[in-house]
Parts: C-alpha cells; sequence; structure tokens
C-alpha cells in the first residue's frame, strides 16, 4: 500500500454537475479531496483543480470512476515552478519537502529545485514566505 | 597587546588601508595565524544576518496637505498604520494585517498582504494607496484624504525596528501529534522536523556576545542602506544563561534599529507571509566589529559547532507559556540538514538565509573597504545586566 498525494484537473459537462464526486471520492474510496481552483460557467460546464491524498489502488479506483461518470480527467505533472529571483534562499521549505525537491545545497548554503522529484503535494506553497513557489494551472 | 581606537580604525578606512574580514573568513586567518597576529592584521570583521524579524516598522510623514488635516486613521493599501501621533505621521507595523483578511478563520490562513508588504512595496519604489480620514479642528479641517503616493512623496520614511537581531534563537519542534503553523514555520507532530532561525557564526551579537563594541550609536547595514543602534532591542535579555564561551545558550540579546527607508534596497527588506501566523518582515542586517584588542577578535573567530540554540517545543509548551526548553543542538549540528532528537533523525530547515547573511557581511565589508562607511562609536553600549520580569 503506498500513500499518495496526486494533482488532477477535471473538466465537466452540465449532466454529470448534479453528481457529488468530491463526497463520492471521499466516502467510497477513502480519498482526502483539496480543492485548489474550481469554477463553473451559466453553461454549468466547469472544471476543478484539486489534490487527492489516499493509498494508491484506491486513487486509480476513483479515477476510474470519474472517468465512467462522464468527467474528463487529466493528471497534472511538474507544475510547481520555483522563481529563484523571488526566493530568499531562507531555507523554511527545504524540511518540510516529502520528496526532497526543495533542498539546501551544502556547503554553500544555497537553496535548489529539481522539478522531476516533485509530487506536487504543495506543501512548500504553504512554508514559503515570499510565494516564490508557485503552481502553474 | 593589541590596543586599537575608533579613530585610527576610522583613518585608516578613510586611507584606505584598514583590513576589513567578515566573520566567516576570520576564523581561519585566526586559525592559521593566531590570535595576537590576526588581531594586529584586522581592524573591522563583518558580520550578517537575514531573516524574519516581526518587531519591524516604520515612521512615515506625508507632508501636510492643503487645507491641512489631522490624520487620526491612516490606510496604505488598506493596511492600517498607527495614526495616533502628530498630523501628518503615522507608524506601519510589518505584522499589521490587511484590512478585511479572513486571518485564521479558515485555518491555517495565508495572509496574503500586510505591513511587512507595505514596507517592500515602498522600498521599491511602488505605488502604494494613502487613505486617511480625521475629525477635523479649527487649525486642520481636512477630514478625508485619499491619493497614491510612492516613498518620493513622502517627507520622511524612516524604519525603526524595537527588536531585531536575536543574538540566538530557539530551534522549533513539535511534540503534539498535529501540525501546528507557527512564527517558527510549519512543525509536523511528533518531532518530525526542526526548524531554527539564525545565521550563527555570521549573526552580529553572538560574534560581540558581551557588547563590548555593539551601542547606541553603531552604524550598521540596514536593509541595504547604512543605519544605527538605537537602543537595547525590548527583551534585550543579557542575563540569559551562557556557554564558557561567552555565547548565550537563547535568545538574549537584541537590538532596536533605525534607518532611512530612502536609502533601502528591497532585496534586503522583505514582506512575508506565514501561513496560519501572519504577516511579518524578512530584514537584513550586517554589524561591523572593530577590533580594538585581541579579546574582541576572539570572539569574533567563533564556529558553528560551539554555538548552542535550545530545542523547544511549539505544540504544547510554548503556546501554553510554560518552559519549552527540551534540547540543546549546535549550529553546526543544525546546517547538516539533519539532527538526532530523542533517539530518532529528523529533518532540519533553516528560516534564515545564510546565503544572504554572507552577502549582507561581503556587502559592508565592500562599503568599508571603499572608504564609504566608517564606524560610528556607541556613545552607550548595550546593557550586559538586566532584570527580567513576566506578566
Ligand atoms: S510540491 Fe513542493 S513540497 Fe511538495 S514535493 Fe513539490 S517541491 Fe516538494
Ligand atoms: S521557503 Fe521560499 S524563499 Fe525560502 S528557500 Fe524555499 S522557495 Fe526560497
Amino acid at each position: 500500500m503506498a500513500y499518495i498525494t496526486k494533482s488532477v484537473f477535471l473538466r465537466f459537462s452540465p449532466e454529470v454537475v448534479d453528481t457529488p464526486i468530491v463526497y463520492c471520492l471521499a466516502h467510497d474510496f477513502q480519498l482526502i479531496p483539496n480543492i485548489i481552483k474550481a469554477d463553473i460557467n451559466p453553461q454549468k460546464q466547469g472544471y476543478i483543480v484539486m489534490t487527492l491524498s489516499g493509498d494508491e489502488d484506491d486513487y486509480c479506483r476513483g479515477i476510474d470512476y470519474l472517468k465512467e461518470k462522464g468527467l474528463e480527467v487529466e493528471a497534472l505533472v511538474d507544475r510547481i515552478s520555483w522563481d529563484e529571483k523571488t526566493c530568499t534562499q531562507c531555507g523554511a521549505c527545504t524540511a518540510v519537502c516529502p520528496s526532497r525537491a526543495l533542498t539546501i545545497k551544502r556547503p554553500q548554503m544555497s537553496v535548489e529545485f529539481d522539478g522531476s522529484k516533485c509530487i506536487v503535494c504543495n506543501m512548500c506553497i504553504q512554508a514559503c514566505p515570499v510565494g516564490a513557489v508557485k503552481l502553474d494551472i | 597587546m593589541v590596543k586599537k581606537t575608533y579613530e585610527e580604525i576610522n583613518e585608516k578606512i578613510k586611507r584606505g588601508t584598514a583590513v576589513v574580514v567578515t566573520a566567516e573568513e576570520v576564523i581561519d586567518i585566526a586559525a592559521a595565524e593566531g590570535i595576537k597576529k590576526a588581531a594586529e592584521k584586522i581592524d573591522v570583521v563583518t558580520t550578517g544576518t537575514f531573516g524574519i524579524m516581526c518587531s519591524s516598522g516604520a515612521f512615515l510623514n506625508f507632508w501636510h496637505t492643503k487645507p491641512k488635516m489631522k490624520m487620526a486613521h491612516v490606510w496604505l493599501n488598506d493596511v492600517a498604520a498607527y495614526g495616533g501621533i502628530a498630523a501628518v505621521d503615522a507608524y506601519i507595523g510589518a505584522a499589521e494585517v490587511i484590512e478585511g483578511d479572513p486571518c485564521n478563520n479558515n485555518h491555517p490562513g495565508h495572509f496574503r498582504y500586510g505591513g511587512g508588504h507595505v514596507i517592500e512595496d515602498l522600498i521599491a519604489g511602488k505605488e502604494i494607496r494613502l487613505r486617511a480620514d480625521a475629525y477635523g479642528t479649527d487649525c486642520y479641517p481636512l477630514r478625508k484624504l485619499e491619493k497614491t503616493i510612492t516613498i518620493n512623496d513622502l517627507r520622511d520614511a524612516f524604519m525603526f525596528n524595537p527588536r531585531n537581531s536575536y543574538q540566538n534563537y530557539n530551534v522549533g519542534v513539535n511534540c503534539s501529534d498535529k501540525t501546528v503553523y507557527t512564527y517558527m514555520g510549519i512543525l509536523k507532530p511528533h518531532c518530525a522536523n526542526a526548524h531554527y532561525s539564525s545565521s550563527g557564526q555570521l549573526s552580529p551579537l553572538i560574534n560581540d556576545p558581551y557588547y563590548r563594541t555593539i551601542g547606541i550609536g553603531t552604524r550598521i547595514f540596514l536593509g541595504g542602506g547604512e543605519g544605527y543602534v538605537a537602543w537595547p532591542g525590548t527583551q534585550h535579555a543579557p542575563n540569559d544563561p551562557r556557554s564558557e564561551n561567552g555565547v548565550p545558550l537563547g535568545g538574549a540579546g537584541t537590538l532596536a534599529v533605525i534607518g532611512d527607508m530612502k536609502q533601502m534596497n528591497s532585496r534586503y527588506v522583505r514582506g512575508v507571509s506565514i501561513t496560519g501566523y501572519g504577516v511579518s518582515l524578512m530584514v537584513g542586517i550586517g554589524v561591523p566589529i572593530p577590533i580594538l584588542d585581541e579579546e574582541i577578535l576572539e570572539f569574533t573567530t567563533i564556529k558553528d559547532q560551539d554555538i548552542f540554540a535550545p530545542i523547544c517545543d511549539y505544540g504544547i509548551l510554548y503556546p501554553a507559556g510554560e518552559k519549552c526548553d527540551i534540547g540543546s543542538v549546535s549550529y553546526a549540528e543544525l546546517k547538516t540538514g539533519e539532527i538526532e532528537f530523542q533517539g530518532k533523525k529528523i529533518r532540519t530547515a533553516p528560516l534564515s538565509s545564510y546565503t544572504m547573511a554572507q552577502e549582507i557581511a561581503g556587502s559592508l565589508k565592500g562599503w568599508i573597504n571603499q572608504g564609504k562607511f566608517l564606524l560610528g562609536q556607541p556613545s552607550q553600549l548595550l546593557p550586559t545586566d538586566e532584570k527580567r520580569g513576566q506578566l
């Protein structure tokens, strides 16, 4: 059993707008949904960007369920961007980054970002005091 | 015995012959040449720190309006400044949150904008929306004002930070079983991570632990401009326990600093948003230490491995106001990125930027080498003894 956090982009049509998908993901698949961005237009078409945390198998079953319901599902990758110019090199993001994508180079003590290691868990966004890490959507 | 005076060192700086090194460089020089030789050769050791310093703010004067106004309430980009001082003066505090912010109603709050950001934006030369109201008097009839200003439109803008540059600081861990969002960053339950906030061997007051050269009138690097130590900082606590080398084992000394914001550079003054906690300001400070004798030089050779910080529990004990000190660790260990605590390895991260601290100590060294920056002789040194109290 591997515990994972993944970000997904869901686009839905008017037919599925009344389906309580977030509730089902939590209740039927024990996934923890965290909505990052969402919008719905007057024609009842819309999108949701969210992270889903939980067991990897549950995550796969949850995604299948969404597809069955007719939602367009896209897994989001490499969406964290790090702006070296804004970064103060404080290091506050480095101990909370679970995948060591944000690290301190020693002995220089400079901060580096390796996007290929990032699992888009968003911890650094909460930890960074100057908004140097951003979610690119 | 080496003996130098401020006047002698300043003469050398003016002639361009002063020997200036950073608090990192002095370590190897003293190890190679010995304390006495190093003290003879070196005239100034520069220090630096760059971190979040909540007790910061700025006095602003907006010029008199026409007709005149005695501003009672003042807002800058919707952040309230204190208007309870004379007509067109105000004080904006770094920790003031923008009006209408949901704060921690939806915990943890984001705190996107506040006083610290206003100060950074002013220094960066950005436009700021000024709003003020007043009750009106015979001599100051105007009751409302709204206009866009930049720092150039201000008559005066000086930073006055009541408490900056702690001599040493706590290492934050969280012994509770839920994540806490603190001014020491995001601390995961069961002590899964540890955050520290000091530039250690580069930190100003660590390099002059008994304040033999630092006091009221010491000229410093403040936010990229020239500033001064104005007073001992609030909560200055020189009586905190110390290790044998004189370095305090806890916060101890602090500085109240002052400086002209029009000279500053927003690279060294950054507004910050601390998730779940609030807004604040990152400030860059560098203090030059004149090498008046061997003892002062010897103090500046302090190394990270000989500086110890208390490990404090921010999950249960600190918020409760209890004694929160549950361990001790050196900066050399903290800087490796991992420490052993309560039998397990935990990850560490700094909150204050070591590379920026190096840059500040290096800039200050450059200013002195170019003869642009002379040492200010303090008219009174920081107190080394003070009673402490608790409400
Ligand atoms: S989102 Fe941030 S904290 Fe999470 S893995 Fe990526 S870089 Fe690390
Ligand atoms: S917390 Fe932000 S400013 Fe600090 S090192 Fe990480 S990205 Fe840079």
